[in-house]
């Protein structure tokens, strides 16, 4: 018997024991994650990360009551289910409370996982590390030394559950390259990473993520502090999907009904510029998030976000759909630890049809942003407010120039999307499953010096 | 939680191949959380992590492994796993451990003595509290978690050290509505301790906080953008010296030369005023350890003393290599984590004087109330800070509040130009999560009030 059918059987069994009255759901995950970490061609680590937990919800006259057990052990499953029967009498009933139910919808034919990623030695794992350390490292003589260089690789496999009928079963592989690269110069050391990621051992790119660090904390070296003032800038393409999963946290089900998005409310306007098309679409095998499920169990779709700049819709799980008297989206997610609510699965913006050399020469003058920190405490979703750090390059003229660093850029969620004014052809997958370009907005507020 | 013996065998299993050192960290943790939302009790939830993790170490090559069975069979082959990454001469080595004593922080109300109804009472009372603040405040959200986090530790030094420890956490979020769109307060009391936490700060002055900073919010004008001096309240502020410094004192990133402060020791790095330590030893606070996540006490590490670095913040590897005694400073996230180093409770101690004259001394310029995390890059000293609650100050007074934004400087010149400090020094009451190569634990920051000559605001007001 396969391990997900395991994994089925075993949250079959928990299903099997509902009462009368409750709706019972059990989630149950497993996954290998395998590290090695290299540092000056020598082996610095290998981690062997084993997890398995499971989460049962219990539903009963509209109150719902959750717990969790990080084995799978059967005492551990059978506390679990009583906690979570104990937890749900202390809830407040809610009528949009209740498990997913088969809606019909065929899951999209993904590949299932890599047969030999999944079967990988470790040697093999230690010389992948490797060559991201040396790609780095032959890049340039002032590239003197790394804070990491891995290879991560990860097989993936959950079940789903419930009193209402649904079975069903995901398994997944990927990979992953990570490069920490610093870059000397006299007395000043630049960091930039680079990261390449992938589902099968047949498209491997590792060497990219060496040469990407590299070339990022070379371009750094005599930065200094930029001029304060109001300019366009150009989003790398990291940059620009670490924003785009910002602005789809505002346009999921829970925050919108909940009052905390400054999107709600404005489905059918423009909310974007024209070259803005952004959906969330776990089914895209292209994709390193595509998945044929989502966390509540049904099969996942493509849902459009921002068609042409106008707002077509939010994402939904089961109970936020209800709230709002519409259907699921399958927008589901979770892990054994936590109840399920509607989130992005794997966004991607439509790609637009200018190379990265056509988008600076539109601009003419303004900043390349080549990393952002501080996104998290300096980004505000709710007033859609940010301000974060950046470290990049002026444009002059139409081409990169002198590089930039001790500087913020300030805007709002809200005006960013509608003063964006280029979208790059060229389309990244990054780490998390986003599928991003470069994007140029202007009117962005540069503090420096 | 494991018996000594199988301990013992299992660390001479995991030697079997060869290994300067083998440890095994077991953990079980229990956690339950309650939210309340929209005057609805959405959610309890509770759970159990338990497992161990087996490491090895062989020159400078790691081998980690781990396992939710705890029994021998499932230990000797975490070990196998472990000890194949470390592949060396091979032979026997006997362990014998010795139990090393350990007090572990008293916890006066146990979190899961407290009835759930009580729990929900709690939530309600915070609830109400924000509610009160006016028919602007249009969602609240409150919670509450707790964790208890039992701990073991056994290596092949013979070490063998246990630990018991209780967190506390409450939050609440309001979201207030105006002319000016929406806006968002929080406050956070969080500490190692159990519910007696709540004699001290009740859940009503915690939703009273919250409010007060999104109705504040209401009526902010948008910060500046550029270079002006900065004022830093005591307390939460400690997060400017937790990212200014704090990471580029971690002896790991000075090891790879990923930090500004590499090299450094015995020179003046700070303003004469500034005198930083890491210290894991006060009870109650939220980065207070017994015992860090290798087995060695906590302690209070003087980093800057007088200005001068003094100081690095050491892992067992890091310690090891240097032929130095461990600072107490190896945490991991969990049992599935390698540990490195981490920073405990990282505080300025105070300096003399008045806050309220540092304000009046300053013409014009802002005043941080409270900080919202930051980041780091340490290997050029750059770092980000949000402001959450932040005023202009006009004429050497407090005058409007501002919105949101982030501040961003260098670490190394910040701690030169420092100023002024005052003599208030304070504890943050809620103290936060840190995150590193993807390991969060908790920590704890303070300060006394602080003036900055100059830093750059990232606002959008010329």
């Amino acid at each position: 018997m396969s391990n997900d059918n395991q994994l089925l059987a075993l949250a079959e069994k928990v299903v099997a024991d509902a009462r009368g009255g409750e709706q019972v759901e059990a989630f149950v995950s497993q996954s290998r994650r395998t590290t090695a970490k290299v540092r000056r061609g020598e082996v610095e680590s290998i981690e062997q990360a084993t997890s398995a937990g499971i989460g049962i919800r219990v539903v009963v006259d509209g109150r719902q009551g959750f717990a969790y057990a990080g084995s799978l052990d059967p005492d551990a499953v059978a506390s679990a289910l009583a906690d979570a029967r104990d937890n749900a009498i202390f809830a407040t009933p809610d009528e949009a409370n209740g498990l997913a139910h088969p809606d019909g919808v065929t899951p999209v034919d993904l590949p299932g996982p890599d047969d030999a990623l999944a079967a990988i030695a470790t040697d093999r794992r230690v010389e992948l590390a490797r060559a991201v350390e040396r790609a780095a490292l032959a890049t340039d003589r002032r590239i003197t030394g790394m804070r990491s260089a891995d290879w991560s690789d990860v097989l993936a496999t959950s079940a789903v559950a419930t009193s209402t009928g649904i079975r069903v079963t995901d398994s997944a592989s990927f990979w992953s390259a990570m490069a920490d690269v610093l870059a000397t110069d006299g007395d000043e050391v630049q960091e930039a990473y680079g990261v390449r990621v992938g589902r099968t051992l047949a498209h491997l790119d590792v060497e990219g993520a060496g040469t990407e660090a590299a070339e990022k904390a070379l371009a750094l070296l005599g930065a200094t502090q930029p001029e304060s003032r109001r300019v366009t800038v150009v989003l790398d393409p990291h940059v620009a999907g670490s924003f785009l999963a910002l602005i789809g946290a505002t346009m999921v089900g829970d925050t919108v009904l909940k009052g905390r998005s400054p999107f709600a409310d404005r489905v059918g306007e423009a909310i974007a510029a024209p070259l803005v098309t952004l959906a969330d679409d776990p089914t895209d095998a292209s994709s390193p998030a595509a998945g044929r499920h989502d966390g509540e169990g049904l099969a996942t779709r493509r849902n459009t976000l921002i068609g042409a700049g106008v707002l077509q819709g939010f994402l939904h799980s089961t109970w936020s759909g209800r709230k709002a008297g519409l259907a699921s989206t399958a927008s589901a997610v979770r892990d054994y630890a936590s109840t399920p609510h509607a989130g992005t699965q794997g966004l991607a913006l439509a790609t637009g049809d200018l190379t990265l050399e056509q988008i600076l020469e539109q601009v003419g003058d303004g900043i390349w942003v080549q990393s952002v920190s501080g996104l998290h405490s300096g980004t505000n979703t709710v007033s859609g407010d940010f301000s974060v750090g950046v470290t990049g390059r002026a444009i002059r003229s139409g081409a990169l120039a002198e590089p930039i660093r001790e500087a913020t850029i300030a805007s709002t969620l809200q005006r960013m999307l509608l003063d964006v004014v280029a979208v790059g052809s060229e389309r990244v997958w990054l780490p998390g499953g986003t599928g991003s370009a470069a994007l140029a907005i202007e009117g962005v507020s540069l503090s420096g010096k | 939680m494991i018996d000594k013996d199988v301990l013992e065998r299992t660390l001479s299993r995991a030697l079997h191949n060869g290994g300067d050192f083998a440890e095994v960290f077991a953990e079980d943790r229990v956690n339950s959380s309650a939210r309340l939302e929209d005057g609805r009790i959405e959610e309890l939830t509770s759970g159990r992590d338990r497992g161990a993790g087996v490491r090895v170490i062989v020159g400078e090559a790691t081998g980690y492994a781990h396992t939710t069975d705890l029994t021998e069979d499932g230990l000797r082959s975490a070990a196998e796993v472990a000890a194949a990454a470390a592949r060396g001469g091979g032979g026997v080595r006997d362990v014998a451990l010795e139990r090393r004593p350990v007090t572990p922080a008293p916890i006066a109300i146990r979190p899961e003595d407290v009835a759930k109804a009580d729990k929900v009472e709690l939530l309600r009372r915070g609830e109400s509290a924000a509610r009160a603040g006016g028919s602007s405040i249009k969602q609240v959200m409150v919670s509450v978690a707790n964790n208890r986090r039992r701990i073991l530790v056994a290596n092949s030094d013979g070490l063998l050290a246990e630990d018991d420890a209780t967190r506390t956490r409450f939050m609440v979020q309001c979201v207030a509505a105006g002319d000016t769109g929406m806006q968002t307060g929080h406050e956070i009391v969080s500490a190692t301790r159990g519910w007696e936490l709540f004699d001290d700060r009740s859940p009503e002055s915690i939703g009273e906080e919250a409010a007060r900073r999104a109705l504040l919010k209401l009526a902010a004008r948008p910060a500046p953008s550029g270079s002006l001096p900065v004022v830093i309240a005591a307390g939460i502020g400690g997060v400017l010296f937790h990212e200014a410094c704090g990471h580029g004192l971690e002896a790991d990133l000075v090891d790879k030369d990923a930090s500004v402060f590499a090299g450094r020791m015995g020179q003046q790095v700070a303003s004469p005023l500034v005198t930083l330590v890491d210290d894991g030893t006060p009870l109650g606070e939220w980065g207070h350890l017994a015992i860090d996540d290798e087995g060695h006490p906590s302690m209070r590490n003087v980093l800057i003393d007088g200005g001068v670095l003094t100081g690095y913040m050491w892992d067992h590897i890091r310690a090891g290599k240097h032929a130095r005694g461990p600072s107490g400073n190896g945490r991991r996230q969990t049992y599935r984590h390698l540990p490195m180093v981490r920073m405990t409770n990282t505080y300025l101690l105070a300096g003399e004087g008045d806050p309220e004259d540092l304000i009046a001394s300053t013409p014009r310029g802002v005043y941080v109330k409270q900080l919202t995390g930051g980041q780091v890059n340490t290997a050029t000293g750059d770092f980000v800070f949000g402001m959450g609650e932040s005023y202009l100050i006009e004429d050497g007074r407090i005058t409007e509040p501002l919105r949101e934004s982030n501040l961003i400087g260098n670490g190394p010149d910040v701690l030169r130009t420092i100023d002024a400090v005052a003599g208030d020094l304070e504890m943050a009451g809620g103290g936060g999560m840190c995150g590193k190569d993807g390991q969060s634990v908790p920590v704890g920051v303070g300060q006394p009030t602080l003036r900055v000559p100059a830093m750059t605001i990232g606002g959008t007001a010329s």
